[in-house]
C-alpha cells in the first residue's frame, strides 16, 4: 500500500521527533492519521505502518484493538458521537443519543447504508460544561439540544 | 549482595536484599499463591493472586513484585489476605464458563487447584457470562478465550522462552483476549509451550483434547526420540496408545522446554503403515508376511554362513546404548567383520582427539545457560538443536550472557547475538576469527558447531578456542537422539566403544558401493534414503526397522522393530548426557532391536551372555572408557549424567566428507517424522519464523 | 477563540486570565501579557532555585493525585547519563474535567512556557504533550503555537540567547481513559497498548523510553510561570496551606452557569455553586455534588459546606481530584448515575488486572439488571462488597476509581436502591442457598 503525499509526509516528520530507535512510538499518531484518510485501519494499512516501524502485523494489531477511536470497521463519512456520561447524563445525554438512534435509525457503531453517517454512544469527551456534547468527526458541538441535533444532522446529509 | 532480616508470618528469615518476596517466601516453605507469575520470566503483577500485608503498607501489596527489604513484615495468611484471595477467585470465575468436567485441563487446572485451597464454594454470580467461541490457531493449538484469564503465560513463553513472539493481546477490559501472529492463525515454533504452560484449559492441544482426563492416564517420563538433545517428555498412555506428550514434572534436562516433536510427534508409533510382522521376500521377489520364528530361523542360518570381513553393518543414530554396544559387539565377534558404522552427522571422534590430555572440556547442555559466552558455528541451532537453542535464550534473558553466531544464513541467535556473522560454511573458521578480539575478553566461552567443521577445522576450532585465553568448552553437534551413543558405543568401522582403535573395516559409504559384500544387516538406518542403492546386488539384506523404508524395500528379510517409546534402556545426547528410556507401549508384532539381536544370536548358536538392557548396560559400564563411574541412581531415576569423554588420543577415523548432517528443519529429524501425521499437518501451513 | 462560558467576576484569574483575550493562543498576545517573563527570569536562575520556588508555591498536581508537584521535580535525577524528558499529560478524560481544553485552547503558549521551566529545572531536551485523541483540533492550535515558540526562539536551540535547548512536540492518544494514568500514558506514548507499568520505578526514575521524566498535567505546567513570576510563597498565599495557588474547577451538572472558573484553593465549595454557577438550575434544591470528576466519592448536599482544597474535601471522605466538580438536583436518579460511573469504568478498564477486569464488569450487569428493574434486596448488598472488594487490590488505581463512588452512593443513597427493587415483582427477599 502507498501512503498519500500528506501522509508520507507527516510520517516522515513524525518519526523525527522521538529519540533514535524508539521510532515506534510514532505508531499511535500514525494510526490516527492515516485512519482519517484511508477511512478505517485496514491490514493493508496496518501491514504497511507496521514495516515501516519494524512491527509485524500482529504488534500492531494489539495495539488497534486496545483504542476505542481506532476501527477496523470503517465508520461513517460523518461520524456522529453523543455523550452520555454523567455530565451529559445530568443535562439530558441519554435523551439526545436515543433520539439520534430514532433520527438516524442506526444503534451504537452502525453505519448507514450510504455509508454517510455512523452513530456512537460515547465516554466522556471534555465537554461536560457545556454538555450536552455531540462530536461529529473532531467537530464539537455544545449544549446540544434535540432540536440542534436535528439541524446538525440535517446539514451533514446535504 | 546484602542479606536483609525479613518476617514472614512471625518467622524471621534471611533473604537477599531485593529479592522477590513471592520467591523468598518460596524458599522458605511459605506459598504464596500466583496465577500471572511465573519463574524466570518478566513481572505482570496483573492477577493479584498474591497480594500480601506488609506492615506500614496503606494497603495489600502484590508479592510477586515487591523487593524484600530490612525489618519487613508481612503475612501472607492473615485475614484481609486470605479475603482478598477469595474475592480475586470469585471474579476470576465469575466470567469463568466452569465447563470443568470436559475440559482437557480438568484434574491438572491451577484455577481448580487454587479455587479449591483458596476460594469459596459457592457462587454469588449469577448475570450472564461474556461467551466468545473457541478459536482454532493451528492443527495443534485451540483458544478458548472465556476460560482464559489473561495471566500472560503464553504470551512470554513464546516470546522470552522460545524467542517466536507469535502471541499478542488485543482488545482491552473484559473483551482483552490472547490473539495468535497471523490474524486468524499462528505461524509459529507449533512448539505447544503455551498449551503446556497455561494454569487453566484456555490453550489446549488439538491431538490431546476431550480425548482422556489426566488421572486415567499412565505418566512414562521417558526421552524424546527424535533429536540428539535428549528431552525428557513424559508420555500420557491410555489404552496401550500415547495419547499425550509434554513435559509435565519438568525435572529433565529440558526443564519447561519442549519443541513440536517432543510434543507431538509420537504418533508415528500408530501409523497405519507400521510393520507388525517380519517380511521375507519370496521366490517371486516379493516381500511377504512371515512368521517371526521362520525369519528369525532364515536370518541365523544365513548370516552364520555369510560371516566374515564380506559381512556389512550399518547401525543406528536411535536404538539404545545397549542395542548399539550389542550390535558391535556382535558384530565384531560373531559374524567375525570390521565393516560397521553408521550415519555420522557430527565429528565429535576428531573433538575428543583434539582436546587429548585436557578434561571437562565438553559442555552440558546446561552450561549453555550457565556460560557467560557462547559461539555458535555452521548451525542453525532453533531448527536443528531446539533445546541447545532454548537454553542459549535462557541464558540471554536471565544472565545476560553473550551470544555470537557464525552462519551462513540468518539465524534466530542474531536477534540475540552480540554479533553475527554472515559467511558461507567453508568459510565459518575465517568467520570465527573476526571474533577473536571480541571473544578473548569474554571471561569463559562455549562454542557449538555444526558438520561444516569436521577433520582439520576441529582441530583449527580448538586451537583457536585454546588461543584466547580463557576456559572455552565445546559442542560438536550431531543430529539424531542416540547419534552421540553410536558413536561411543562403537559403531564405527575404526573405533570400538570408547574410541579404543580396532581393525579397520569398511565405512558406511564404502560398505554400499562394494560389488563383493556379502550380507548387510542394517538396524534401525535407511541408508538408501534418497535413491541411494547397493553395489552388491547379490548381496543377503536383512533391515530391522519400523517402516517400510528405501532400504527395507530392498531387504531380503524384513523384521520389525520396536521404536524407542517401547522400549528400556539408555540413550546419550549431544552433549554426552546419558538418560534412561522408559517404555511407555507395546506394539503389537514388533520386537526391540536388543531382543531381535539376541534371537539371533541364540539362532546361530552364540553366546552373547544375558541379553536385557540393564544386564547389558551394567557391562557398558564394566567396560567402556567414559561409561564407567556413572552414578548409576541418577539416571535409574530420571535424570541425567554426563559420560566422562575419553582422555588420551583418538586415532583419526573419518575420511573427509563422511560426516554429513541431515540439515534437518525444526519438524523433520529423520525417517520417523515422515510417519508423523500431526508433524505434516502443522508443516503444511506455511513458517515464516524458520530464521 | 470565543469562550464557552462567561467568566465570574468572583474569580482569581492566575492561568486563565488571558482567555478571552484577542488571539490569546497567539505568541503576540502572549508576549504583550507577561508571556515567557518567568522563562527569561529563570534562565538566570539555578535549577534548585526553580524547584525551591516551585516548592513554595505548595502547588499540587492538578491531574487528579494532587501530588505536591515541587517534590516530584525534585525526584528527577538531574546527576543520571540518560537524557530527561518532558512529558505533558494532555489526555483529561476524567469524566467532569474540561479544564485543559481550555489552556490549550486559550493559552498554549502559557503550557509552552510551563514546560520550558519544568526542563530547566530537571535538565530535559526534549518533550511531549500527550493529547487525547478526541482533542484533535487542539493539536492543531498546539502544533501551531510550537511552531511559533520556535520562530521566536522560545524553543530549539539557543532559547533567549542562551545555551538552553528544548524541543517540543504534541502526540496524538486515540481514545482510551487509562492512557491518562502517568505510567500507562507512557507505554502508549512509545507506540504500545496503555497498559500501566509496574511501579516503582517512578516515571521521574524511569519514564518515557526509559528515561527520568517529567510527568504533569497541562494545568499544573501552565501554573508554573505565574509562580516563577509572582514568586512561590506569594502563589502559594493565594490558597490555604499545604494547597498553594488557585485551579480550574469544572462545574457541570444541574447549575444555572455551567462552566470551567479560576478559584483559589480552599474557596467555599457552595460560594462555588451558588454564587459563580448561580445556583442549582430550575429552582430545585440540591442534592449531591461530585466534587473531583467521576472517581471521587460523591458528597450529600448536607455534606457540601466545606472549603474546596485537597485536605477538607479528602476529611469530608472525598478527592478534589482533577476538578470535575458536578452538581446533582434533587430529581437526580442514583441508580442511574451509578450504572453510567460503572459503564463507564468498565468500558476503560484496560483489562489488565483481574479485580477491575472482571469486577466493573460485574458491577455493570448487576447495576444494569438493578436499573432494568430486576433487581434483589441482595444485590445492593452485593453491589457495596465487590466495589470494597476491588478496593485498593488493583494493579492501577482505576479499579479505585471505579469503586469509590459505587461504595459512596449505595451507601448513601440506599433506599433509591431498594425504591428500585420493590418495583421488581420477582424480587425475593432471602437468598436460597443451594449449597
Ligand atoms: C485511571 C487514571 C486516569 C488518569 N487520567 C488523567 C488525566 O486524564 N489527566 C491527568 O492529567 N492525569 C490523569 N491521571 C493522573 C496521572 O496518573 C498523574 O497523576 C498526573 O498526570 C500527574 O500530573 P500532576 O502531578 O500534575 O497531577 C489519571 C490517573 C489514573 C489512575
Ligand atoms: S486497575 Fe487493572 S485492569 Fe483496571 S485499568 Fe488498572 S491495570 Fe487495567
Ligand atoms: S502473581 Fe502477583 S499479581 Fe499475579
Amino acid at each position: 500500500m502507498t501512503f498519500s503525499p500528506e501522509l508520507e509526509a507527516k510520517f516522515a516528520d513524525l518519526v523525527t521527533h522521538y529519540p533514535e530507535g524508539r521510532q515506534r512510538a510514532a505508531l499511535i499518531p500514525m494510526l490516527m492519521f492515516g485512519q482519517e484518510e484511508v477511512g478505517s485501519i485496514t491490514p493493508e494499512f496496518m501491514e504497511e505502518v507496521g514495516k515501516r516501524l519494524g512491527l509485524n502485523t500482529m504488534q500492531v494489531d494489539e495495539v488497534v484493538g486496545y483504542y476505542s477511536m481506532l476501527h477496523k470497521k470503517a465508520m461513517g463519512k460523518y461520524h456522529v458521537q453523543v455523550c452520555t456520561n454523567v455530565a451529559c447524563l445530568l443535562r439530558g445525554g441519554a435523551e439526545l443519543y436515543d433520539h439520534a438512534c430514532h433520527k438516524l435509525g442506526l444503534g451504537h457503531k452502525e453505519v448507514s447504508a450510504d455509508g454517510l453517517i455512523s452513530l456512537e454512544e460515547v465516554e466522556c469527551m471534555g465537554a461536560c460544561s457545556w454538555a450536552p456534547a455531540v462530536q461529529v468527526n473532531y467537530d464539537f458541538h455544545h449544549e446540544v439540544t434535540t432540536d440542534q441535533l436535528d439541524t446538525i444532522l440535517e446539514g451533514l446529509k446535504k | 549482595m546484602a542479606l536483609v532480616n525479613v518476617t514472614i508470618n512471625g518467622v524471621q528469615v534471611q533473604a537477599e536484599n531485593g529479592a522477590l518476596l513471592i520467591e523468598v517466601a518460596k524458599q522458605n516453605g511459605i506459598e504464596i499463591p500466583a496465577f500471572c507469575y511465573y519463574e524466570g520470566m518478566s513481572l505482570q503483577a496483573a492477577c493479584r493472586m498474591c497480594l500480601v500485608e506488609v506492615e506500614k503498607a496503606p494497603k495489600l501489596m502484590a508479592g510477586c513484585t515487591l523487593p524484600v527489604a530490612e525489618g519487613m513484615v508481612v503475612r501472607t495468611e492473615s485475614e484481609p489476605v486470605v479475603k482478598a484471595r477469595k474475592t480475586t477467585l470469585e471474579f476470576l470465575l465469575s466470567n469463568h464458563p466452569l465447563d470443568c468436567p470436559v475440559c482437557d485441563k480438568g484434574g491438572e487446572c491451577e484455577l481448580q487447584d487454587m479455587t479449591f485451597k483458596y476460594g469459596v464454594g459457592e457462587s454469588r454470580f449469577t448475570e450472564i457470562k461474556q461467551h466468545v467461541p473457541e478459536k482454532q490457531w493451528s492443527p495443534v493449538v485451540f483458544y478458548d478465550a472465556p476460560r482464559c484469564i489473561l495471566c500472560y503465560r503464553c504470551v512470554r513463553v513464546c516470546n522470552e522462552g522460545m524467542g517466536v513472539g507469535a502471541l499478542g493481546i488485543s482488545y482491552r477490559g473484559v473483551n482483552a483476549e490472547i490473539i495468535p501472529s497471523n490474524g486468524d492463525h499462528l505461524e509459529c515454533d507449533e512448539c505447544g509451550s503455551c498449551i503446556d504452560i497455561c494454569p487453566v484449559g484456555s490453550l489446549t492441544s488439538g491431538i490431546y483434547r476431550y480425548k482422556t482426563r489426566p488421572w486415567e492416564m499412565e505418566h512414562v517420563g521417558t526421552v524424546c526420540t527424535h533429536c540428539s538433545n535428549g528431552c525428557k517428555t513424559t508420555l500420557g498412555v491410555r489404552n496401550n496408545e500415547i495419547v499425550r506428550g509434554n513435559n509435565r514434572d519438568k525435572s529433565g534436562i529440558n526443564g519447561e522446554f519442549l519443541c513440536v516433536k517432543g510434543r507431538y510427534a509420537f504418533d508415528f508409533t500408530q501409523h497405519p503403515e507400521r510393520l507388525q510382522t517380519p517380511l521375507i521376500r519370496n521366490a517371486a521377489g516379493e516381500l511377504e508376511e512371515a512368521s517371526w520364528s521362520r525369519a528369525l530361523k532364515l536370518v541365523a542360518e544365513k548370516f552364520k554362513e555369510l560371516a566374515g570381513p564380506d559381512f556389512g553393518v550399518i547401525g543406528s543414530t536411535r536404538t539404545t546404548n545397549e542395542e548399539s554396544y550389542l550390535l558391535q559387539k556382535f558384530a565384531r565377534t560373531a559374524l567375525g567383520t570390521a565393516s560397521i558404522d553408521h550415519h555420522r552427522t557430527g565429528d565429535v571422534v576428531t573433538l575428543i582427539d583434539a582436546l587429548s590430555g585436557k578434561t571437562g572440556q565438553l559442555a552440558t547442555t546446561e552450561e549453555l545457560y550457565t556460560t557467560k559466552a557462547v559461539l555458535v558455528v555452521a548451525s542453525d541451532l532453533s531448527q536443528q538443536q531446539p533445546l541447545l537453542a532454548n537454553k542459549i535464550r535462557a541464558n540471554v534473558r536471565h544472565h545476560k550472557a553473550a551470544v555470537y553466531a557464525v552462519t551462513p544464513g540468518p539465524v534466530r541467535e542474531d536477534k540475540i547475538a552480540r554479533k553475527s556473522i554472515r559467511v558461507p560454511e567453508a568459510d565459518s573458521l575465517a568467520g570465527v576469527e573476526q571474533l577473536r578480539e571480541q571473544l578473548s575478553k569474554e571471561s569463559e566461552l562455549v562454542i557449538v558447531f555444526g558438520d561444516a567443521i569436521q577433520g582439520d577445522k576441529v582441530r583449527q576450532l580448538v586451537a583457536f578456542g585454546e588461543s584466547l585465553g580463557i576456559p572455552v568448552k565445546y559442542i560438536a553437534l550431531v543430529d539424531y537422539a542416540n547419534s552421540r551413543g553410536a558413536l561411543d558405543m562403537g559403531v564405527l568401522p575404526d573405533l570400538g566403544p570408547g574410541y579404543h582403535a580396532t581393525a579397520p573395516g569398511r565405512s558406511l559409504q564404502q560398505m554400499l558401493d562394494d560389488p563383493k559384500l556379502a550380507a548387510l544387516w542394517v538396524v534401525g538406518a535407511n541408508p538408501l534414503k534418497g535413491g541411494k542403492s547397493l553395489a552388491s546386488t547379490n548381496a543377503f539384506v536383512v533391515v530391522q526397522d519400523l517402516f517400510l523404508t528405501e532400504t527395507a524395500q530392498r531387504a531380503d528379510v524384513v523384521l520389525p522393530a520396536a521404536s524407542a517409546y517401547e522400549k528400556n534402556g539408555t540413550v546419550t545426547n549431544v552433549c554426552g548426557q546419558v538418560q534412561r528410556l522408559k517404555r511407555g507401549i507395546e506394539t503389537v508384532g514388533s520386537k526391540a532391536d536388543l531382543a531381535i539381536i539376541g534371537l539371533l544370536a541364540r539362532g546361530m548358536g552364540v553366546n552373547l551372555g544375558k541379553v536385557d538392557a540393564d544386564a547389558i548396560f551394567a557391562e557398558i559400564a564394566a567396560s567402556v572408557p567414559g561409561y564407567n563411574q556413572l552414578p548409576m541412581p541418577v539416571i535409574l531415576t530420571g535424570g541425567a549424567v554426563q559420560t566422562h569423554p575419553v582422555n588420551g588420543g583418538v586415532p583419526p577415523s573419518s575420511v573427509p566428507g563422511i560426516i554429513a548432517s541431515a540439515r534437518d528443519t525444526l519438524f523433520t529429524t529423520g525417517s520417523l517424522t515422515r510417519y508423523s501425521k500431526i508433524l505434516n499437518e502443522v508443516l503444511e501451513k506455511p513458517g515464516a519464523l524458520y530464521s | 477563540m470565543k469562550l464557552f462560558n462567561e467568566p465570574s467576576p468572583l474569580e482569581t484569574k492566575i492561568i486563565s486570565f488571558r482567555f478571552g483575550l484577542e488571539n490569546s493562543a497567539s505568541i503576540d498576545t502572549y508576549l504583550a501579557n507577561d508571556g515567557y517573563k518567568a522563562l527569561r527570569k529563570a534562565l538566570e536562575m539555578t535549577p534548585d532555585d526553580i524547584i525551591n520556588e516551585v516548592k513554595a508555591s505548595n502547588l499540587r498536581g492538578r491531574g487528579g493525585a494532587g501530588f505536591p508537584t515541587g517534590m516530584k521535580w525534585s525526584f528527577v535525577p538531574r546527576a543520571s547519563e540518560k537524557p530527561k524528558y518532558i512529558v505533558v499529560n494532555a489526555d483529561e478524560s476524567e469524566p467532569g474535567t474540561c479544564k485543559d481544553r481550555l489552556l490549550i485552547q486559550h493559552d498554549p503558549h502559557q503550557l509552552i512556557e510551563g514546560c520550558l521551566l519544568g526542563a530547566l529545572a530537571v535538565g530535559a531536551k526534549k518533550g511531549w504533550i500527550y493529547i487525547r485523541g478526541e482533542y484533535n483540533y487542539l493539536i492543531h492550535i498546539m502544533d501551531k503555537a510550537i511552531a511559533e515558540a520556535y520562530n521566536n526562539g522560545y524553543l530549539g536551540k539557543n532559547i533567549c540567547g542562551s545555551n538552553f535547548e528544548f524541543d517540543l512536540y504534541t502526540h496524538t492518544g486515540a481514545g482510551a481513559y487509562e492512557c491518562g494514568e502517568e505510567s500507562a500514558l507512557l507505554e502508549s506514548l512509545e507506540g504500545k497498548r496503555g497498559v500501566p507499568r509496574i511501579r516503582p520505578p517512578f516515571p521521574a526514575v524511569s519514564g518515557a523510553f526509559q528515561s527520568p521524566t517529567l510527568l504533569n498535567n497541562v494545568e499544573t505546567f501552565s501554573s508554573v510561570p505565574a509562580i516563577l513570576r509572582m514568586g512561590g510563597q506569594a502563589y502559594a498565599d493565594l490558597g490555604v496551606p499545604k494547597s498553594g495557588g488557585t485551579r480550574l474547577v469544572c462545574m457541570s451538572g444541574h447549575v444555572n452557569k455551567p462552566g470551567v472558573y479560576e478559584v483559589p484553593l480552599g474557596f467555599p465549595l457552595m460560594k462555588f455553586v451558588n454564587e459563580i454557577g448561580g445556583g442549582v438550575w430550575k429552582g430545585r434544591a440540591l442534592k449531591a455534588i461530585i466534587p473531583g470528576g467521576s472517581s471521587s466519592p460523591l458528597l450529600k448536599a448536607e455534606e457540601c459546606d466545606i472549603p474546596m482544597d485537597y485536605d477538607s474535601i479528602a476529611k469530608a471522605g472525598s478527592m478534589l481530584g482533577s476538578g470535575g466538580l458536578m452538581v446533582m438536583d434533587e430529581t437526580t436518579d442514583m441508580v442511574k448515575v451509578a450504572l453510567r460511573i460503572m459503564r463507564f469504568y468498565q468500558h476503560e478498564s484496560c483489562g489488565w488486572c483481574i479485580p477491575c477486569r472482571e469486577g466493573t464488569t460485574w458491577l455493570k450487569k448487576m447495576l444494569q439488571r438493578v436499573s432494568d428493574g430486576h433487581g434483589q434486596t441482595r444485590d445492593i448488598d452485593l453491589i457495596g462488597d465487590l466495589a470494597q472488594n476491588m478496593m485498593g487490590r488493583t494493579f492501577c488505581p482505576l479499579g479505585d476509581a471505579a469503586a469509590m463512588p459505587t461504595i459512596a452512593i449505595v451507601k448513601k443513597y440506599r433506599n433509591e436502591f431498594e425504591e428500585y427493587v420493590a418495583r421488581n415483582p420477582f424480587a425475593s427477599p432471602e437468598l436460597v442457598s443451594i449449597a
